[in-house]
């Protein structure tokens, strides 16, 4: 096996490795909204509120998940490491 | 395949400035805006007999109330500036519904956004606690807690950039990546017609537009109005200290 093969290979990996990340945010946003719900169930008048600063928390939740996508997507198309083959 | 990931393509170069398609859309998209604010200002009545100046007040309405409602009442010159940000970044994200590449989807137009905002936080916290003051939260409230501060106080432009460009640019990839995998299907399942020159696969039909109307529509609008509120809610909360 070249070391090129090598090197890609471990990359795509890497990248489906770093995408697990995804749970997080999955979890943290689905208890987010959830929440979201029943605050807006009690109080049907604070929706407008209520949504808005789900928004929020949700993007916040969101970051996490976005870095390790971030990371798949640069290990998929801009690997630095092929580069460092020479 | 290999052009799923690439990033955009360069148009044309005057001397070392290399133009690229995102900034070729970025023009574009100031041309649409201009035209749609000189389409929908023109005429303007104390009471409104045109739809257009019903949804042009309804825009600036919406706007302001987000705007009051987040940054207060003393930042309200704040407004135009957060309407151009969302304006820009819902069609940014929208254009690519056209077939053209969405211009949020570079890291550099949404890392300038982004560093636009930090400024913005910078400027308004050194402007209530004095610049003394500033270099001074950054040791509260003890010492130690420094590196910490910085770090915090550079992730939040850091992570706003990375949260746009990475819905878009996923949603980019995404679609890109389903849309050859059922090329590859229909060709498995003798799906594939070639008439001559022209070919197409059955599986191509429709599939890939529902998943255009998530991450282009739906996934574009929120994270526009997402950033505009992030940059809304930091420089207002930077403001009030």
């Amino acid at each position: 096996m070249s070391d090129k093969a090598f090197v890609l290979g471990c990359s795509a990996i890497g990248a489906g490795l770093a995408m697990i990340a995804g749970i997080g945010p999955g979890i943290g946003e689905g208890y987010a909204v959830g929440k979201t719900i029943e605050s807006i169930a009690r109080q049907p008048e604070a929706q407008g509120d209520c949504t808005r600063t789900m928004f929020i928390g949700v993007a916040m939740a969101e970051s996490t998940g976005i870095y390790s996508f971030v990371v798949a997507l640069i290990l998929m198309f801009a690997n630095p490491f092929i580069k460092r083959l020479g | 395949m290999d052009d799923i990931g690439a990033g955009p393509k360069v148009v044309f170069e005057i001397g070392s400035i290399v133009i690229t398609e995102t900034v070729v859309m970025g023009w574009l998209i100031v041309a649409v805006v201009t035209l749609l604010c000189l389409w929908l200002t023109r005429g303007l009545k104390k009471v409104p007999d045109s739809k257009r100046q019903v949804v042009a007040e309804m825009f600036v309405k919406f706007v302001n109330d987000m705007v009051k409602k987040n940054m207060g009442e003393k930042l309200m010159g704040y407004s135009p500036y957060i309407g151009a940000l969302l304006i820009s970044a819902v069609l940014g994200a929208l254009i690519s519904m056209v077939g053209l590449r969405s211009m949020t989807a570079d890291i550099n137009v949404t890392a300038a956004w982004a560093l636009l905002t930090f400024v913005l936080i910078t400027f308004h916290k050194i402007k209530a606690n004095g610049f003394v003051g500033y270099l001074k939260s950054f040791a509260q409230p003890v010492a130690f807690i420094l590196p910490l501060n910085l770090i915090s106080e550079l992730a939040t432009p850091a992570s706003m950039a990375f949260r746009l460009f990475g819905n878009v640019a996923g949603g980019m990839v995404i679609t890109g990546l389903l849309y050859g995998a059922l090329g590859t299907a229909s060709e498995a399942l003798h799906l594939h017609f070639a008439f001559g020159q022209w070919a197409f696969s059955a599986l191509q039909v429709g599939i890939p537009a529902v998943l255009s109307i998530y991450f282009d529509l739906f996934s574009g609008c929120i994270q526009a109005y997402i950033f505009s509120m992030l940059t809304m809610v930091n420089v207002g909360a930077a403001a009030e200290e």
